[in-house]
């Protein structure tokens, strides 16, 4: 058993580093994606272009005006003369916010009026619109308490210098918000799912394609020692891509890891028990590489979706919440950031370890009992 | 002693009978020749014999050992080789022996005397560190067989071994299998080449999943033949075939070089028929005489026999 796995593993390795694409796989496809969740794709938002539509031009607008510009959320782009400007630059995209200000407004804050300000967002974009509308109330709201303030002020005649309630917000594990700390992580967990599934499935579907399995088949060798040759090489592969992928979120972009790496380790391995049991149940499935390619590419794509990678478990339909308990990548990303950010281990985060181990135990069994009846 | 036995093998596909009632025994040191169309059964019979499939009736030995229980005892006591060339192209030469070696377990101290027996065999020597890929399809042929040979089995089985290899090729590839069948090796080969048919030491016709003929190249020639065959030699052997195939008593007309073959009942009957027929549609007659039938008129005549057996029972149910 031992020997023929031996030489099996030789053989794997041989061709995998031998396929310059397959190093360009397992090297640079991390690295550049690590770099893109870590620069490029970022849910903060700063720098909106926003145009100002002031018709009143009073001094309390342009307080008002300024209080936006002084914010650091907002860029001021233009000013515009019309409302047909104003279409103009939202349709455009030109701008992502419009503030207008009505004639009147500084009017009637004077004569103790509600004054009337109005923001226009580019609501095709809903994220950012109601991450803009956020920024924008929060402006408004520290304008109103600041004029209640002075008008208590000159009512009474005594200055009001705290507020009835202060609300102190601490964000723990990330205190500044960033989304980086959430992203980065998690793309450990997303590139060791894309990388094993792929590349387990193809090696298979390969030698089915170009034959040699047909000629292993006639030999002694063993269906786990064919198995294990064929899945061992991508769980390596896969711890190394994530120690690579460590080190740069830990080194380069300065991402905390404050649990334990054996933790971490022993985690990857429960995990990469589901991921190649899918890899090697797409094999049993495909003739070619090509359908190895497009089944692997539907399955991860709502596994990505459906993990919480991106989008909050939390906001999807109570159905769909209970699907993805079944989605191994769901799992690995509270762990892996369960580690990273908070510093969790395995009495916290043992529910999740769990479920991957079955979901990895039934993925894995019922691919090797497919296996015999495809390839004999 | 057989080294293999079939009795009443079967396998079904569904609805389909791809192999049905095949029976035979090959001998050791036998050269076995499995031949027969495209889809006659040929590889699924194969695939049976080498644990690749499991026979839906009858039962089978190979080197001994069961085709159904002991089906990985068998994998350990043959050689297989396919038509499509099933080594890594990745790999070296080189690389691709100790990966089958390892395979098979192949002890330690016999390794590297296999390895220089394959490289001598299939003149590998100075392509040793060479991918596999950029080697010449017969060279490539020698390599697959080197490594199906590497543990030494009691039986081969070839599956069309020699498609889309040269003729030079094929010949020293031919050589090769006389030789190992000289040391003991049972050897069992599907073709489709008739030429290739006639290295064979003992031939079976598989047609549409049956075993319609059995026997040495020579006894098909003589005895499996139930028609005679003629060869005729004249002018405008094209325009002169339409005139022959229609006259009554010729059940085909071929066109082979520039002669036709045909095949009769009767031959001493046709003749004088024939030279009057061709006489009188203005054709002149150089020679014609009866000739022993190549393997390839047996065959033909054997299978167009079965289809019209088929045929009439097909109609007289009907």
């Amino acid at each position: 058993m031992l020997e023929r796995l031996k030489y099996m593993l030789i053989k794997e390795f041989l061709q995998i580093f031998r396929d310059p694409r397959m190093r360009a796989v397992i090297l640079m496809v991390p690295i550049v994606q690590v770099l893109i969740f870590g620069y490029a794709v970022t849910t903060d938002v700063r720098h909106i272009r926003t145009a100002i539509f002031d018709l009143d031009n009073s001094p309390s607008s342009r307080d008002l005006v300024a209080r936006f510009e002084g914010s650091g959320h907002f860029d001021l782009i233009r000013r515009l003369r019309s409302d047909a400007e104003l279409r103009e630059v939202i349709q455009s995209g030109e701008a992502k916010a419009v503030l207008r200000l009505n004639r009147g407004f500084g009017d009637d804050l004077l004569g103790g009026r509600t004054a009337q300000a109005q923001i226009i967002l580019d609501g095709s974009d809903s994220n950012t619109a109601s991450i803009i509308l956020g920024y924008s109330n929060r402006i408004a709201m520290a304008f109103n308490s600041r004029i209640l303030v002075d008008r208590f002020a000159r009512s009474s005649g005594t200055r009001l210098d705290t507020e009835p309630v202060a609300l102190a917000s601490r964000a723990w594990f990330n205190p500044n918000l960033e989304s980086r700390n959430f992203f980065v992580p998690g793309v450990i967990a997303q590139l060791v799912m894309i990388i094993s599934i792929v590349l387990s499935s193809m090696a298979i579907v390969r030698e089915r394609e170009i034959g040699t399995m047909e000629q292993i088949m006639v030999t002694p060798m063993g269906r786990m020692e064919f198995i294990l040759g064929k899945t061992l090489p991508f769980a390596l592969i896969g711890y190394f891509d994530v120690v690579l992928i460590s080190v740069v979120a830990v080194f380069w972009f300065e991402i905390p890891l404050l649990g334990s790496l054996p933790a971490l380790f022993l985690a990857t391995g429960l995990y990469l028990l589901s991921t190649l049991g899918v890899g090697l149940l797409i094999s049993t499935t495909c003739r070619t590489q090509q359908q190895a390619m497009m089944s692997t590419f539907f399955f991860i794509m709502p596994a990505i979706l459906l993990s919480g990678f991106i989008y909050p478990i939390a906001n999807m339909p109570l159905g769909i919440q209970w699907v993805t308990y079944l989605n191994p990548l769901r799992h690995f990303l509270i762990i892996i950031r369960g580690i990273f950010l908070k510093g969790q281990g395995v009495q916290v985060l043992w529910p999740q370890m769990v479920a991957l181990a079955l979901l990895g135990i039934a993925l894995l069994s019922l691919a090797t009992g497919r296996f015999r009846k495809t390839s004999a | 002693m057989n080294v293999v036995t079939l009795k009443d093998l079967e396998r079904r596909f569904g609805d389909f009978v791809a192999v049905k009632g095949v029976s035979l025994e090959v001998a050791k040191g036998e050269i076995f020749g499995f031949l027969g169309p495209n889809g006659a059964g040929k590889s699924t019979t194969i695939r049976m014999l080498c644990g690749l499939l499991e026979p839906s009736g009858g039962s089978g030995t190979v080197a001994g050992f069961d085709i159904r229980t002991q089906r990985e005892a068998i994998k350990q006591n043959i050689g297989y080789m396919s038509q499509k060339f099933s080594l890594y192209e990745d790999l070296t030469v080189e690389e691709n022996i100790d990966f089958y070696s390892g395979i098979y377990r192949i002890p330690g101290a016999k390794k590297a005397e296999r390895k220089a027996w394959v490289l001598e065999m299939a003149h590998l020597q100075a392509q040793r560190r060479t991918r596999t890929g950029q080697l010449p399809g017969g060279w490539k042929q020698r390599l697959s067989l080197g490594c199906a040979l590497l543990h030494e089995p009691p039986v081969l089985f070839l599956d069309e071994p020699t498609s889309g290899v040269d003729p030079m090729s094929r010949r020293d590839f031919w050589d090769l299998i006389h030789q190992l069948a000289g040391g003991g090796v049972t050897v069992f080969v599907t073709t489709h080449y008739m030429e290739e048919a006639e290295y064979c030491d003992r031939l079976g016709l598989i047609y549409r999943g049956e075993l319609v003929a059995l026997g040495t190249p020579t006894e098909m020639k003589e005895h499996r033949m139930t028609e005679q065959v003629l060869s005729l030699s004249c002018d405008r052997a094209h325009d002169a075939l339409t005139v022959v195939a229609a006259l009554p008593g010729v059940r085909d007309a071929v066109l082979f070089g520039r002669d036709i073959h045909l095949m009769t009942a009767d031959a001493e009957r046709i003749v004088p028929i024939l030279r009057d027929a061709m006489e009188q549609a203005g054709f002149e007659v150089r020679a014609l005489e009866r000739i022993t039938p190549s393997l390839e008129d047996v065959f033909v005549s054997l299978i167009e026999g079965k289809d019209r057996e088929e045929g009439a029972q097909r109609e007289f149910k009907g």
